[in-house]
């Protein structure tokens, strides 16, 4: 494992973490750091607890002991962004897509000024050609995702969590929102911790990538992805990915193994 | 059209049947009288304003029911939906009047509001009350628990989770609640029409016709009485598509 990072170019610092659910420990004793502007993708076996652990940062979950802070805060003391994986269980469908973005503007207090001009900022970043003044049920998954992204970018986040965001999207649609997702969280530098079930899309979208075991869930590797941004379908060919794919394939059925033993 | 035409051929088949049993001399004409001496004896009610007083009367008591036990049924309904625990300690209660024949109460009600108009509204408000609470507390019960935490960690307080999303989640399942509500209502309310010292009003009409043998005035009664309740229904289900748009998406 790497070293801790110096306080101030961590953006979360997670220390001796536990949670347990009925008697079944998730975590028991879970350190990490992520450096700030990071993007941190979270790979694991069915039920480890990768969800968990985001659910637990954002504060969504209480955590039976240990400490998450976010450069020394509490996260009820910072503006986080969350990215559902249920898109549509995620918006509200009785306001209209654009009023969807406003909604967490609305509740930092942010002037009608502030909040129009960050609206327009992420459209023309996004480069959204659909109507945001449709209803979400109106639109199509894809469309109703970026929606979700943008709602959870649009409080300039200190830290975005993406649970699973492009799960429920066919194959063509992910491809183009990943390509989107990377470039403006790149521009923004918003330090993200995405939780996948893809290998694929849990190594092009980081900096890094943490790979956990079943539970109790420990880090079996933490693999550091210096691939240049930004990240295309060429770059899912190259060697520098292909032999990360490699290592960390290699890494997930040695924990799955190891477990099942 | 054709769903407008389908229905109709129906109503003119029971129309047929009916013209048939009279023609066939299936019962007394004073039991039984024709469709043409029915509709005859309707108009001439609706006309002479007799009849239009009841209709009117009867919506008129079953709005200020409805409007009492929604301006109740709703806010307490949500209340409890948002405290689970505490709907929980009261859901058997509520289950129990629900499913107490409002008619069993129309005594108690008599002692409590005397034998005038108020007694009326206040059983049929109190039983429509019961239907809109239960509905809108399984609403706010049944909110998609994802809306809530996508609310929470937006910053949304407790407060601005019941107002934003709670209420919003249960308002396809209050407006059924409200559907159920009116047509209970107006059922609660022609039956005490008839039995709580009444003037007027369509239950009234009902009873005195038949005492009176003016078969065919009875008969229209009834007719409109129904036409009255399918049209709170069809008014409540368009209210519903129109106003939650979202629902089902």
């Amino acid at each position: 494992m790497t070293a801790p990072l110096p306080p101030r170019q961590a953006a979360i610092s997670i220390r001796g973490l536990a949670k347990a659910f009925g008697r079944q420990p998730v975590y028991a004793g879970f350190d990490l750091d992520v450096r700030r502007g990071d993007i941190l993708s979270v790979f694991g076996p069915n039920g480890c607890g990768k969800s968990t652990l985001i659910n637990l940062a954002a504060g969504l979950l209480d955590a039976d002991a240990g400490s998450i802070l976010y450069d020394g805060r509490e996260v009820r003391e910072v503006r986080i962004g969350y990215v559902f994986q249920n898109y549509r269980e995620a918006l509200f469908p009785w306001r209209r897509a654009a009023d969807n973005i406003r909604y967490p503007m609305r509740r930092m207090g942010l002037s009608r000024g502030e909040t129009e001009a960050r609206l327009d900022a992420l459209t023309s970043q996004f480069r959204v050609r659909f109507d945001l003044n449709r209803y979400p049920y109106e639109l199509s998954g894809g469309q109703q995702q970026l929606v979700s992204i943008m709602r959870a970018l649009a409080v300039e986040p200190e830290v975005l969590f993406l649970d699973e965001p492009f799960s429920a999207l066919d194959y063509e649609t992910t491809l183009s929102l990943r390509g989107l997702l990377q470039e403006v969280l790149k521009a923004r530098r918003v330090t993200t911790i995405l939780v996948s079930h893809d290998l694929e899309e849990s190594i092009v979208l980081a900096d890094r990538l943490l790979m956990l075991t079943r539970r109790p869930t420990t880090v079996a590797d933490d693999v550091a992805v210096p691939l240049p941004f930004p990240r295309v379908a060429a770059t899912l060919s190259e060697p520098g990915f292909v032999a990360i794919k490699a290592r960390c394939l290699h890494v997930f059925e040695a924990a799955v193994k190891g477990a099942a033993a | 059209m054709r769903a407008v035409l389908t229905p109709l051929a129906g109503a003119a088949g029971f129309v047929a049947l009916w013209w048939l049993a009279v023609l066939a001399g299936v019962a007394d004409p004073v039991l039984l009288p024709s469709p043409a001496k029915t509709f005859r004896d309707t108009v001439e009610g609706l006309s002479q304003g007799r009849l239009f007083n009841d209709l009117l009367r009867t919506i008129e008591r079953t709005a200020y029911s409805f409007l009492i036990a929604s301006a109740v049924g709703v806010p307490l309904g949500v209340a409890l939906g948002a405290q689970e625990r505490l709907y929980r300690s009261v859901e058997f209660v509520v289950d129990f009047f629900r499913s107490t024949p409002a008619s069993a109460l129309f005594p108690l009600f008599l002692i409590l509001f005397g034998p005038g108009e108020a007694t009326k509204i206040a059983v049929a408000a109190f039983g429509a009350a019961l239907v809109v609470l239960f509905n809108a507390a399984y609403g706010v019960m049944n909110a998609r628990r994802t809306r809530v935490l996508a609310a929470k960690v937006m910053g949304a307080s407790h407060g601005r989770i019941l107002f934003d999303v709670l209420l919003w989640e249960a308002m396809p399942q209050i407006l059924v609640g409200m559907r159920a509500g009116v047509s209970l209502a107006l059922v609660i309310v022609v039956v005490a029409e008839m039995f709580i010292g009444s003037t007027d009003g369509l239950g009234h009409t009902v009873m005195n016709a038949q005492m009176l043998f003016e078969s065919g005035l009875m008969y229209g009664t009834i007719f409109l009485a129904g036409a009255l309740g399918y049209g709170l229904n069809l008014l409540f289900l368009l209210a519903e598509k129109r106003f939650v748009h979202w629902a089902g998406k």
